[in-house]
Formats: structure tokens, sequence, C-alpha cells
């Protein structure tokens, strides 16, 4: 009986909480059919005049199509830098875990204590740096300051530590296969669903990613999907003239959340376990 | 989850210690060649690490120890900008603000996490599957996109809550909005962590407890949420670490009340406004400095302070 009671009463809390977390993704989804008029006319969170086809070719065709290459310059950073910083992670993840070389254990200690440094404390000396290299303005200026993961080495290290074993790596060796080839057909497999994790947080990582594109770069052909919205939400709210973008934000909100949501509900196993290891970080 | 909360601990005597394996003496030149394949291997990593990390800090501690002056360029002004910082009532004010912003947000938004991961860890049900996505799914939003809707939302023209009469976006209010979009988009994402350190409990400890008569909620108050201590305390830090460099979110929502959202706002804001705004790249620099400092320090303390119930020995 009180069982029971309680059982309703979390599911009573659950329900409550889910409207919480899903309260703004339904405003959203009711806000990018509206044009500005019923943005700011009608319910806020119920239908009115559809016009979410109309909001869409408003949003591609804004400025010559620049949201386009927004969306372009969110891909093509987040799966470079991905990709980059996986492999870069892999590499020394294994050779912590796995190959013996004089000052590893000192660059694994420098790694651990380095591993809490705010990311926000470095973005404006390497901006100067960057400044100086001549690289400010261009794409490796958000490129390679993200190629840098020491929690994604930390984690492929204690990976390659508890689940590849050293016979199978001896043996391939003894079949005389060089350390790379070691690498690559023997640990690499192995290796996949950690990889998957961290290629998958990097990339989450890049595309959501704001300050370090907010500051690096000042040519709009080049920014984000995070830094392009902001500046037309700062032109929307500040005036300046232009045209009234709300609406075109809105949707554009929506387009660029579309594809991160789609990745979570796929790869909801991959998320939970990279979270599980997080947790011990 | 029980193999994942051990991995630490057995990574970290790895490191400490001697390395382990066969050694034996006909290896040596075999070592050699493993030694000079190790440093290839990591160096891509390393050579990032000196640029990217390393050579900034050094760089950033540089600059704050220098001044830019009109007649002499930059002169060795030793620790003046820190004075200067401590000295300055807007980076005090900035401080004080994400200070309060932490104590009351931080327990606030561990206490919804937790109850969140104690309600889907004792249920079972079809909803709970789905309540445990619908809480996380915030967290995949970028933090730029989930302020704008939170902007939106809280708007006096475009929300729903305009029939409140409360003014989100004034400056008593502002800092509890900013708050609320925070827990919004990492409630879950902590839910999750607590919810892995939950499900790595012995369910036998609270099987016992049940036959004993207790009820749902004592164990889970007295018994799960004592059991997962270490998973609570990492969590709290990475949002105290988190709040403490709060940027994003002010930034965002500061051309709806920029009287109220000032440049100075928070601790990271101004360091980015004495920057961008006023090129004044040392004393910035001895802001940013000092906040990373302080973070840094702060966490490894924790750490220390707690690593008798934490996973990191």
């Amino acid at each position: 009986m009180t069982e029971k009671k309680g059982s309703i009463a979390s599911h009573l809390l659950m329900g409550v909480m889910a409207i919480y977390f899903l309260l703004p993704f339904w405003w959203l989804l009711v806000a990018a059919t509206k044009d500005n008029d019923g943005l700011f006319g009608s319910a806020p969170l119920w239908f009115s005049d559809v016009h979410l086809v109309e909001n869409l070719r408003l949003l591609f065709s804004q400025e010559n199509g620049i949201y386009l290459t927004w969306l372009r310059n969110s891909a093509f950073y987040a799966v470079v830098s991905g990709l980059g910083a996986t492999v870069v992670s892999a590499l020394a993840g294994y050779a912590f875990a796995k190959l013996r070389f004089p000052g590893r254990n000192a660059l694994f200690a420098l790694l651990l204590g380095l591993i809490m440094v705010p990311a926000t404390a470095l973005v404006l000396p390497t901006y100067l740096l960057m400044s100086q290299a001549g690289m400010v303005d261009t794409i490796w200026a958000v490129i390679l300051p993200s190629l840098l993961n020491p929690f994604g080495v930390y984690l492929l290290r204690v990976y390659v530590h508890d689940s590849v074993p050293d016979e199978m790596l001896e043996a391939a060796r003894i079949d005389g296969a060089g350390e790379f080839r070691v690498f690559r057909s023997v640990a690499l497999p192995a290796m996949r669903p950690a990889l998957v994790t961290v290629l998958l947080f990097t990339m989450v990582a890049s595309w959501n990613n704001f300050f370090l594109p907010l500051v690096m770069l000042s040519d709009s052909s080049l920014y984000p999907l995070t830094v392009g919205l902001r500046t037309w939400f700062m032109t929307a709210t500040l005036g300046g003239g232009g045209p009234a973008l709300f609406n075109v934000i809105v949707a554009g909100s929506l387009v660029a959340i579309v594809p991160l949501i789609a990745a979570f509900l796929l790869l909801q196993r991959h998320w939970r376990s990279g979270l599980t290891v997080g947790a011990v970080k | 989850m029980t193999e994942v909360r051990s991995a630490p601990a057995t990574a970290v005597p790895a490191v400490a210690g001697p390395p382990s394996g066969p050694a034996g003496g006909s290896r040596r030149r075999e070592r050699a060649k493993q030694g000079a394949v190790g440093w290839l291997f990591v160096l891509p990593f390393a050579v990032l690490l000196v640029a990217f990390l390393l050579l900034p800090m050094a760089y950033a501690l540089k600059l704050s120890l220098y001044r830019s002056t009109l007649i002499e360029g930059e002169v060795f002004a030793f620790l003046d900008n820190y004075k200067q910082a401590f000295e300055d009532p807007l980076v005090r004010q900035g401080v004080v603000r994400v200070l309060l912003f932490g104590l009351v947000q931080t327990p606030v938004m561990i206490g919804i996490a937790l109850l969140a991961a104690l309600l889907i860890d004792g249920a079972t049900s079809r909803f709970s599957r789905f309540f445990r996505l619908a809480a996380f799914v915030p967290y995949a939003v970028p933090v730029v996109i989930g302020t704008l809707m939170w902007g939106f939302l809280y708007s006096g023209s475009t929300g729903p809550f305009r029939g409140l009469g409360i003014d989100f976006l004034s400056s008593g209010v502002v800092l509890a909005s900013l708050g609320n979009i925070v827990t919004w988009q990492w409630a879950g994402y902590n839910m999750i962590v607590l919810y892995a350190a939950l499900q790595g409990l012995p369910k036998e400890v609270y099987e016992s407890a049940r036959l004993d008569g207790a009820t749902g909620t004592q164990i889970a108050l007295r018994i799960k949420t004592p059991m997962i201590s270490s998973a609570l305390v990492l969590a709290t830090l990475f949002t105290i670490m988190g709040t403490l460099q709060f940027f994003t979110e002010p930034l965002i929502l500061r051309p709806l009340n920029p009287g109220a959202i000032t440049e100075h706002y928070t601790p990271n804001l101004y360091a980015f406004h004495q920057a961008f705004s006023f090129q004044q790249y040392n004393y910035s620099a001895a802001i940013s400095f000092l906040l990373g400092a302080v973070v840094f320090v702060g966490s490894y303390i924790f750490l220390f302070a707690t690593r008798k119930r934490s996973a990191l020995r």
C-alpha cells in the first residue's frame, strides 16, 4: 500500500521535473513556426499561424545564406577537432599505458597536475600568442587549441591499462610486428568503445564551443553557429536599424540543436559510459 | 560501473610505482627502441601541451607582471597589477557575486540532481527511462542556445511567464534567472553521474534494510545518499569550478539588460572586457591568472581535503 503510494509520488515528482526540463524545447519548437508578429503576439506555448517553412527560407537566405556557412563551419570544426584530438589522445594514452620511455611518469604526473587548469583562463594568452604567430582569424586558431584534450588522454590511458592485456601486445611483437603495427592492429581495435566516447565528447565540446571562436575570429564567414547566432541576437536586441531577426534566430536555434539531439538519442550508451568514467576524474 | 570506479585506484600506483612486467637484460636494446617509439607516440600530445597550456600559462604570468606605458612601452611592474586587482571594487563585486551564486546555485542543482538520480534508481518503469532522457537532453544543447531560449522565455514580450508580473531580467532577479539556466543545463548531467554511482552500489545492503522494514525514502536518504558521497563531492567540485568561471550565460543575456548585467558582472566577463574592449591586456592577464590560480589551487585543496571519501587517492 505505502509502496504504491510512494511510487505514485515519485512518478509525480518525475513528471513535474520532466516538464521543467522539456519546457524550453517545447517553446522553441512552437516558436520556430511563428513569424515575428506571432512570436510577440500569440500565446507563447501554443501554435498560431504556422510559418515554419517561411522561417527556414528566411534563415537560409539571410545575409546571402551565411547561416549555412556557419553550420558548415561548426560541422567542420567539430569533425576535424574531434578526429584530431582523438588520434592524439589515443597515441598518447596508449604510450602512457603500455610503452616504457624515459620521462613517462614525469609527463603523466604533469598531465594529472594540469587537468584542473581552467580553460577560460588560457583564452586571452592563447589569443595573444596566436596573434603574434599571425594565426588569429584563421580556422587554425579554433582547431589547434581544441586538439589538446588532457582528460581524453587520461581516460584512454585508464582504459588501455585495464582492458588491453600485455600478453596480446607481446604476442604480436614476437610475431615480428613493429611497435606502430602493434598499436594499429592490436591495441586500436581493443580501444574502440573508449575511442568512440572520446570522439563524441570532443566533437560535442567543439560544436558547443563559444569563448575560443568568439575571441579568435572576427571574419563572420569563419564563425561557428554559436558565435554567429549570438551576433544576430545582439543585432536584433540592440536594434541598429536592421530587420528584426527574432524569428530567424529562433529557427536557427532549432536547426542548430537538431543534429545534437539526434546524435544524443542514437548514441545514448556512449554518452553514459563516458560520463561514468568522467565521474571518477 | 564498479570496474570504472576502481580505475583510478589502479591507475595512480602504476604512475608512481616502478614499471611492472618482464625486464630481462637481453631486452635492453628492445627497451631503448621502445623508449624512442614511446616518445614518438606522445610527441603530438606533448607539443600541444606545451603550445596551448604551458606556454599560454607562462605568457599570462609574464603579461600580468608587466605594464604597458605610453612613453616606455612594456615595463616590469612586479605585483602592481595584482595589487590593483585586489583593490578594484569591480573585481571584488564580481568575486562576491560568483561566490554568492555558487553558494546558492550549487546546492540547489546538486540537490535536484540527487533527487532525480534517487528517483530513477528507485523506479524501473518506462516513464522513469523517459525522464532520465528528458533531464539529460539540456546538457546536449550548446550553452549559447540554452541561454538564448531562456532569454526568450524570460522576456516580457515573448515568454509564457509574462502574467506573473516578475521581471526576470531586472537587476535584483537576474542572478537567480542565470542560476536557473545553469541548473536547467547541468542538473541532468550530474544526475547521470550520481545515478551511475548509485548503480554501482551493492544491492544486498539496502535489500536487508528493506527486510528490516525501512521505507524507500529512508533507504534513499540514510543508506544510498551517504554511500555515494564521493560522487557527490566530485559533482560539487566541478560545479563550483564552473561557477567561478561564469561567463557565457551573462554575456549572452547582457544585451537584454546591460544595466543589470554589467560588463564587470563576473570576474571572467570583466577580464574579457578589459582585454577586448579596452586593450588592457596586462591587467586582464592578472585577473585571469588570479582566477585560474584560485580555481586550480582550490580544486586541489578540495580534492585533498576530501580524498578519504572520494575516488581519487
